[in-house]
């Protein structure tokens, strides 16, 4: 895996998304001069650039999946839901039955989340918009039915230390994001089985009669999709020590999708970059903690998200690549 | 039955779901009851004409709860804090939405890209602009407010028919007539169609594109207008979430997500059905109101299992006819 990614590095793939990363964190830097300050309390690091890494922890998590889910050319857009559902069961379950139940109920709810959707797209053939769409209505419902409309808390401290805790320093959240990236990273590039999405989204009929499994790649990449929203979930439930299943994950897919987006994944599916996607989601939140850090009030950040979509977007659009390789990468 | 229109499905389950809701509670039957669900539910109703259009025209809009925020914080600041007359800031807002839809359209089309994600960078600036106007609830005092609030129709059996419920069901009229009886509609059809088709049969595309998002961005302006009337208050959190709900009607309605397919009149019965449902757990007492969400979740899944299986009936049976729904 490393040599490939060195290769595309000179090549130029990445380039324009790290060095955006980089000049976002030096405007941070100029905005909070204290910024790159790490130190050692307690047993855990902390610090602005800690921050965030483990902030971004959720979006980096949704990130992971969704990649793979936008390169079959289609898009989760229950996973706010899904992580609300997550964090409902885990922050119920979790004082009474202990961490491990209350973490497999919660992935197992994710996989059945994901599961559904995949139904809904590889086997009745919905727009993937649509088709999540439907849990992402609902999901939000029946997470507030499993905590009964109150916000649930919990004291068990092997869950709070998922989201609060640390591993030789660094926060657990990160630990937990860097081992799906890896795990992930293995499966999908160790084999061929990222060629295949990536074929499956290029083009699902041509692949279909090359004699590749469309249909199990689509429910496969849903179903992992929704596993780590369920993931990402149980890490925003453990962080506030309780469930919120009203605001638990709003608006979250959105910037899941913009870090796949950033990360120079195209919504038409066909060719996706799970590191890209990770650096997606820092420069999403670099510039949510810079906001927060120069005073601005954090509404600010809408605007700026929405002005950073438009450009990537801009970029990404077929008449612009057509002049050339944009955002470090030719489209055919 | 060879083929239920879905709007007769649909326009079915209202009627057997407000049956169901009388059989339980005597008093639902009342006109007071079916004006508030028409008062109630005014902006969603207008919301999702515009959605309608949208929707079968191949696209979708998701800006339109934020905008109807943006617009309810506008019109509140303009008229209490500027001075100005509300029916001049009804119309400068109707025009900063007509530009902002008109903007949308005019990237999608030219760049290409679909419509989900430029709506979804309008839903972050519209919503992030209200917020930097102002992020609390701002009172509207405006005299106009309370003659608008007062005005009502009075119905037999105690109902009041609202101004804003009036306003709701012109639109819902006027929709449908500029749907189903105009050259603009029966091009809105073709473009959910086929896009290439349309354009290879001389249709401005580009122009149409422009118009459809531009109506649904006007009609979210005037629906956070009736939405201020409603409320009589202008908030940068209003409507969080409408575009969903409005969605959510039009599929209900039995309008085709993948486009070419549907009616405003649907449209006004799905809004119909989703009030009913919050109506029903009012009146219940015991029930919360996320059952709302996840009623309207199953009754969505329903619709679009059914849309699939029809689209999969047309396919065995032939090529698909295009064209325009008989009203």
């Amino acid at each position: 895996m490393m040599p490939t990614m060195m290769q595309r590095l000179l090549q130029g793939r990445g380039l324009a998304q790290i060095v955006a990363l980089l000049v976002i964190l030096a405007i941070d830097r100029a905005v909070s001069p204290q910024f790159f300050d790490v130190r050692m309390q307690d047993g855990r690091l902390f610090g602005s650039l800690i921050d965030v890494l483990n902030r971004g922890a959720p979006v980096a998590l949704l990130a992971l999946g969704m990649v793979l889910v936008i390169a079959t050319r289609g898009i989760d857009l229950s996973v706010g839901a899904v992580m609300a559902i997550a964090g409902a069961i885990a922050a119920s379950l979790a004082d009474a039955y202990g961490l491990p139940l209350a973490l497999a109920a919660a992935l197992g709810a994710g996989l059945l989340c994901g599961l559904w959707n995949g139904f809904l797209v590889a086997v009745l053939g919905i727009q993937p918009i649509v088709a999540t769409l439907i849990l992402m209505v609902a999901g939000r419902g029946v997470a507030q039915l499993i905590t009964e409309g109150r916000i649930v808390t919990f004291t068990a401290s092997d869950l709070v230390w998922l989201g609060n805790g640390a591993v030789l320093g660094v926060p657990t959240p990160v630990v937990v994001v860097f081992g799906m990236l890896v795990v992930t990273g293995a499966v999908v590039r160790g084999s061929a089985l990222g060629l295949l999405i990536e074929a499956t989204g290029g083009n699902a009929r041509a692949s279909e009669l090359a004699g590749i499994g469309t249909r199990a790649m689509i429910l496969a990449v849903y179903v992992w999709c929704g596993l780590c929203a369920a993931l990402a979930g149980v890490i925003a439930a453990a962080d506030i020590m309780g469930a919120d299943a009203n605001n638990a994950g709003l608006w979250l897919e959105l910037d899941a999708i913009l870090a796949v987006v950033i990360g120079g994944t195209s919504l038409f599916g066909g060719r996706f970059s799970l590191v890209l996607a990770m650096v997606g989601a820092l420069i999403i939140q670099a510039m949510n903690t810079g906001i927060l850090l120069s005073g601005y009030p954090p509404e600010f950040n809408l605007l700026v998200k929405a002005a950073v979509v438009l450009i990537v977007l801009l970029l990404q659009s077929p008449r612009f690549a057509s002049a050339g390789a944009v955002l470090g990468r030719a489209r055919q | 039955m060879r083929r239920l229109p879905p709007v007769a499905i649909t326009a079915i389950v209202f009627v057997v779901g407000f049956a169901l809701c009388t059989a339980q509670f005597p008093n639902f039957a009342s006109t007071r009851v079916a004006a508030n669900l028409l008062t109630d539910n005014a902006f969603l109703g207008i919301v999702a004409t515009g959605m309608t259009f949208v929707i079968i025209s191949g696209g979708i809009d998701l800006s339109v709860g934020s905008v109807i925020g943006f617009t309810t914080v506008f019109v509140a600041l303009a008229i209490e804090r500027l001075g100005v007359p509300p029916l001049v800031a009804f119309a400068a807002i109707l025009m900063l939405c007509a530009a902002f839809g008109a903007a949308m359209g005019a990237i999608i089309h030219v760049f290409d890209m679909p419509p989900f994600i430029v709506t979804l960078a309008g839903m972050f600036l519209a919503r992030g602009a209200s917020f930097l106007m102002s992020t609390e609830s701002t009172p509207i005092s405006a005299p106009l407010y309370s003659t608008v609030s007062d005005f009502a129709l009075r119905l037999p059996g105690g109902g009041r028919l609202t101004a804003i419920a009036l306003i709701m069901l012109a639109v819902v009229a006027a929709g449908a007539v500029l749907l189903h009886f105009t050259r603009f509609g029966a091009n809105v059809y073709a473009l959910g169609g086929s896009r290439a088709t349309t354009a290879l049969m001389g249709i401005p595309v580009g122009s149409m594109t422009v118009r459809i998002y531009m109506l649904s961005s006007v009609l979210a302006g005037l629906a956070g207008i009736v939405f201020s009337f409603y409320t009589a208050a202008g908030y940068s959190l209003s409507a969080v979430g409408v575009e969903l709900d409005s969605i959510a009607a039009v599929v209900i309605g039995g309008t085709l997500l993948t486009g070419g397919q549907g009616s405003v009149v649907g449209t006004l019965l799905g809004v119909m059905i989703q009030g009913l449902i919050q109506t029903y757990i009012n009146f219940d007492g015991t029930l919360s109101s996320w059952w709302t969400k996840i009623v309207t979740g199953i009754l969505l899944f329903a619709f679009i299992a059914l849309q699939q299986a029809m689209l999969g009936i047309a396919r065995r049976a032939g090529p698909r006819k295009a064209g325009v729904l008989k009203p």
